[in-house]
């Protein structure tokens, strides 16, 4: 009971390690942008670039501080009058296209093409040998 | 069904079980290096980030001579380890010049005085614009930036102790 009771107490004077900053999110980070119009390109984008700390959502979806940074990069940027298109192709040359969630047409992404037409390929040639199999029975 | 066919179900399998076993014993390397190595530095100039202390413009790195630029913050905990080891540095002759990543002047120097202090300049980056345009993911991480201004390496992560040496190599390459 005492020993339950002291956890407990240690635990809420407990700081956790704070692998966050003190300071406020950016402005723009989670703000929409007056004019809805560049604020719907901005949300186009951001939904489309990958947060580097949360690999797996776009910054529009993370929480990171660094997320809530990059979305008021692209806000303000967007508000300037600078085209979405410059902005990816402006943080692809900082990070490679891992951080764009838009598949390029480079070589890279060939595979991705090809593969399911393979695919399609070889299950139609299995049926046509089935059928085959089957009308010689 | 012909006899070796009857295997490639248990084959398949095991490709896949094997291919899950070794993800597990190594994982992944997720970090994200920065595309910039070998390109100029982009432009930028930093406020200072604590009083007593100049701040960092990219103009201030083409000196002839390379520096290593430390992203660093007072909330970043392996900060506080690799502080130790950026001091060996700095005592064997290297250049560090600090960016502090979103953070208060008080804090700065607060982790300044307990850590150490081996910067020559510290900019203050409050909304991380400069780390991204450096390509850079997170704190710690450093680069090094030849005299003429071109990023030739980049670290991401602490500077352990046993990296020293391999530091000390790229400063020299970097002359």
């Amino acid at each position: 009971m005492i020993r339950s009771g002291l956890l407990a107490v240690l635990l809420a004077l407990a700081t956790p390690a704070l692998a966050d900053s003190s300071l406020p999110p950016a402005h723009w980070a989670d703000r929409q942008l007056p004019d809805a119009g560049a604020e719907k390109q901005a949300q186009a984008l951001m939904d489309e670039i990958r947060c580097l700390v949360c690999q797996g959502q776009s910054i529009a979806d993370s929480d990171a501080e660094l997320a809530g940074d990059m979305r008021d990069l692209v806000r303000r940027r967007i508000a300037k009058g600078e085209k979405p298109s410059a902005i990816r192709t402006w943080l692809i040359a900082r990070y490679g296209s891992w951080i764009s969630y838009r598949p390029t047409s480079g070589p890279a992404s060939l595979p991705l093409w090809l593969v399911p037409l393979g695919l399609l390929l070889a299950g139609g040639l299995l049926v046509v040998r089935r059928i085959k199999l089957r009308g010689n029975r | 069904m012909s006899k070796p066919w009857r295997f490639i179900p248990l084959i398949l399998l095991g490709l896949v079980v094997a291919g899950l076993v070794w993800r597990l014993s190594t994982p992944a390397d997720t970090s994200v290096g920065s595309k910039l190595a070998g390109q100029s530095v982009p432009a930028f100039a930093l406020d200072p980030a604590i009083a007593g202390k100049p701040g960092l413009a990219s103009s201030g790195l083409v000196t002839g001579a390379p520096h290593l630029v430390n992203n660093f913050a007072s909330w970043c905990v392996p900060c506080r380890t690799e502080a130790g080891v950026l001091r060996e540095l700095k005592a064997r002759g290297v250049t560090i010049e600090g960016i502090a990543i979103r953070d208060r002047p008080g804090d700065v120097a607060r982790f300044l005085a307990r850590y150490g202090d081996p910067y020559d300049r510290i900019g203050s980056d409050p909304q991380s614009a400069v780390q991204i345009a450096l390509g850079s993911s997170g704190v710690p991480e450093s680069f090094i930036v030849d005299g003429r201004g071109i990023i030739r390496y980049q670290h991401i992560g602490p500077i352990e102790a046993g990296e020293v040496g391999r530091i000390l190599e790229r400063m020299e390459e970097a002359k």
